[in-house]
């Protein structure tokens, strides 16, 4: 049961990472690399702020205190966004991609130099107040407000800026503006999803969040479709449940696993590279 | 100052390594406008292959050209099998199948080899040899003058060679090359044939100089690389080589000067700001865009 529960909550964080990475890969086509950054970003700040600052409040009320630290975890990914965002979102395709991917690295290091956080031995004593009967519902929101940018005229701002940016620059779309919001939205949820996720596995360590975490999260888009947000949940769900069907499997196969989904996600390229939903939704509009 | 000029020496020979990794990877950009993911992974299996090559004998010079032949001969099939079905369809799904291969080989490295760290034979005798200013140990002389004659050796090809000159055509327009009689898709596995072999040079370099090497070290080093690749311009062999020696050097001096837990955060850094000043890398020409 708590095996199970805990998969849930991961399949929950993970929704809440992979639509708002589509909202920035899929939706606008900004090619980000360096989400899992973000994410820590929230998940740290979140983290020490409920440890270091809310015992001195002195408020004995959990989901408040869990509500309070997303919100602080949001506004710092959302700040370290926008600053990155104003200097980088010039740049385009494998520039912005390398500029993101660095960016999480620069996350990652700093995180293992900050020692009030533990530094390299990770970050330890994080309350357990987040769960997947939490984290659920707040994926589900997470993924309403997502499709109702998606079917506003923002959202159809994005997808122009996507197709092609000159020309929606020319028809009067402010693209830089709406790219640094984007960016800022999408890594505000990012940092949402770190609080959410810290406050439930009451253990944070830097290399969590490296290189791979952000290559995950880009897979379950990729593998849903860019730019399908119920298709980003079903990417979220095969990658999740994939592996543990084959760990289930046996010993002898699980040692092999991580080279099965490997294999299995070049196979899945090469017959069908736009993904499962490609750039429709399921359900249709709404 | 003296401390500087150590730093800046030991900056050189581990440049002149990410310089070599960066030569692929701005080799296969060059032609196919693909982020080769996996070629980390191609220098990873040039180490293990210059391993089992000393392992069970070899002499370093025959371990050389057999890793170099091996990762290079990984990456012409990984090129035939497949990037070549997936390049027309686009740079994401190549960029993604690109991961996938990444992933495939560290994952299987670590389920045939073990995840833990192996020690590398250490067959060369490493001297310190002391100038009035700093000091070298042979192993870097080695390790440069040996990167050294690799990069000498691949500008010599591209520049006079006919192949070399194919290469080139097939890099500023692969149509126009084709038209003149290229045949372009044997031009690609050959520059994944090259680029890999460099690589695999490297990792048996690397193999010397630190002792030890494991599944995933080629991970670091491949972002590394590849933001080399992007400081000097992708694309452009010469700029490769500039990028790498820029990265090695400043990260010696932050090690030396700063601290060495902040290294692989300035790499990062230094790029970002690059690219905000260059986007285009130092050597790179700024594209203009048409509509």
């Amino acid at each position: 049961m708590a095996y199970f529960s805990s998969l849930l909550a991961q399949f929950g964080i993970f929704v809440i990472l992979a639509t708002s990475l589509n909202l920035i890969n899929g939706l606008t086509g900004m090619f980000c690399l360096g989400h899992a950054g973000l994410w820590a970003i929230g998940a740290y700040v979140g983290s020490a702020f409920s440890v270091f600052v809310w015992p001195s409040l002195q408020i004995d009320f959990p989901l408040l205190q869990l509500a309070c630290s997303c919100v602080v975890a949001m506004i710092a990914s959302g700040a370290v966004a926008f600053i990155v965002g104003v200097a980088c979102l010039r740049l385009k395709g494998d520039y912005l991609a390398i500029a993101t991917l660095g960016l999480g690295e620069i996350v990652k290091v700093l995180l293992t130099n900050w020692e009030l956080v533990g530094g390299p031995r990770g970050f330890t004593g994080i309350p357990p107040i987040s769960s997947a009967a939490v984290i659920l519902p707040v994926a589900f929101l997470c993924l309403v407000l997502l499709l109702n940018v998606r079917y506003s005229s923002f959202g159809r701002a994005l997808m122009s800026i996507r197709e092609d940016e000159l020309a929606s620059n020319s028809l009067g779309i402010s693209t830089t503006k709406m790219k640094i919001v984007v960016f800022v939205l999408g890594s505000s949820l990012a940092g949402l999803a770190g609080p959410l996720y810290a406050h439930e596995q009451q253990f944070l360590h830097p290399e969590n969040f490296n290189f791979m975490a952000s290559v995950l999260i880009l897979l379950q888009v990729i593998l849903g479709g860019m730019g399908s947000f119920t298709g980003s949940v079903l990417g979220v769900l095969f990658l999740l449940i994939l592996p543990e069907v084959l760990k289930s499997l046996g010993p002898e196969i699980a040692q092999w696993r991580m080279v099965l989904y490997s294999l299995l996600l070049i196979v899945l390229m090469l017959l069908r590279p736009q993904g499962i939903l490609g750039k429709k939704e399921l359900g249709g509009t709404w | 100052m003296t401390d500087i000029f150590q730093y800046f020496l030991n900056g050189l020979s581990q440049g002149s390594i990410y310089a070599l990794v960066a030569l692929g990877y701005t080799m296969v950009y060059g032609v196919i406008r693909l982020i080769n993911f996996a070629h980390g992974e191609f220098f990873m299996i040039g180490a293990f292959t210059g391993l089992f090559c000393l392992e069970a004998g070899f002499s370093l010079l025959l371990t050389f050209p057999i890793a170099m032949i091996v990762s290079g001969a990984t990456a012409v099939l990984v090129e035939k099998i497949v990037y070549r079905p997936i390049r027309k369809t686009g740079n994401i799904p190549s960029l993604i199948t690109a991961l996938g291969a990444s992933l495939f080989f560290q994952y299987s490295g670590q389920s045939l080899l073990g995840a833990r760290p192996r020690a590398f034979p250490q067959v060369f005798r490493s001297e310190s040899l002391d100038f009035k200013f700093f000091s070298l140990t042979s192993l870097q002389l080695v390790l440069f003058s040996m990167c050294f004659i690799l990069m000498l050796g691949l500008w010599l090809f591209v520049r006079y060679t006919k192949i070399g000159k194919a290469m080139r055509a097939t890099s500023f327009n692969r149509e126009a090359a084709e038209l003149m009689g290229i045949n372009t898709d044997n031009i690609i596995s050959l520059t994944f044939f090259i680029g890999a072999s460099l690589a695999g040079a490297a990792g048996v370099l690397i193999g010397m100089y630190y002792n030890s090497i494991d599944p995933l070290m080629g991970v670091l080093p491949g972002l590394k690389a590849f933001t080399a690749a992007v400081l000097g311009g992708i694309g452009i062999i010469p700029g490769a080589m500039l990028g790498g020696f820029i990265l090695g050097i400043s990260e010696n001096l932050v090690t030396g000067l700063l601290s060495s837990s902040y290294r692989d955060a300035v790499a990062f850094f230094i790029l970002i700001l690059l690219l905000l000043i260059r986007p285009n890398g130092i050597l790179g020409k700024q594209r203009k865009e048409k509509v």
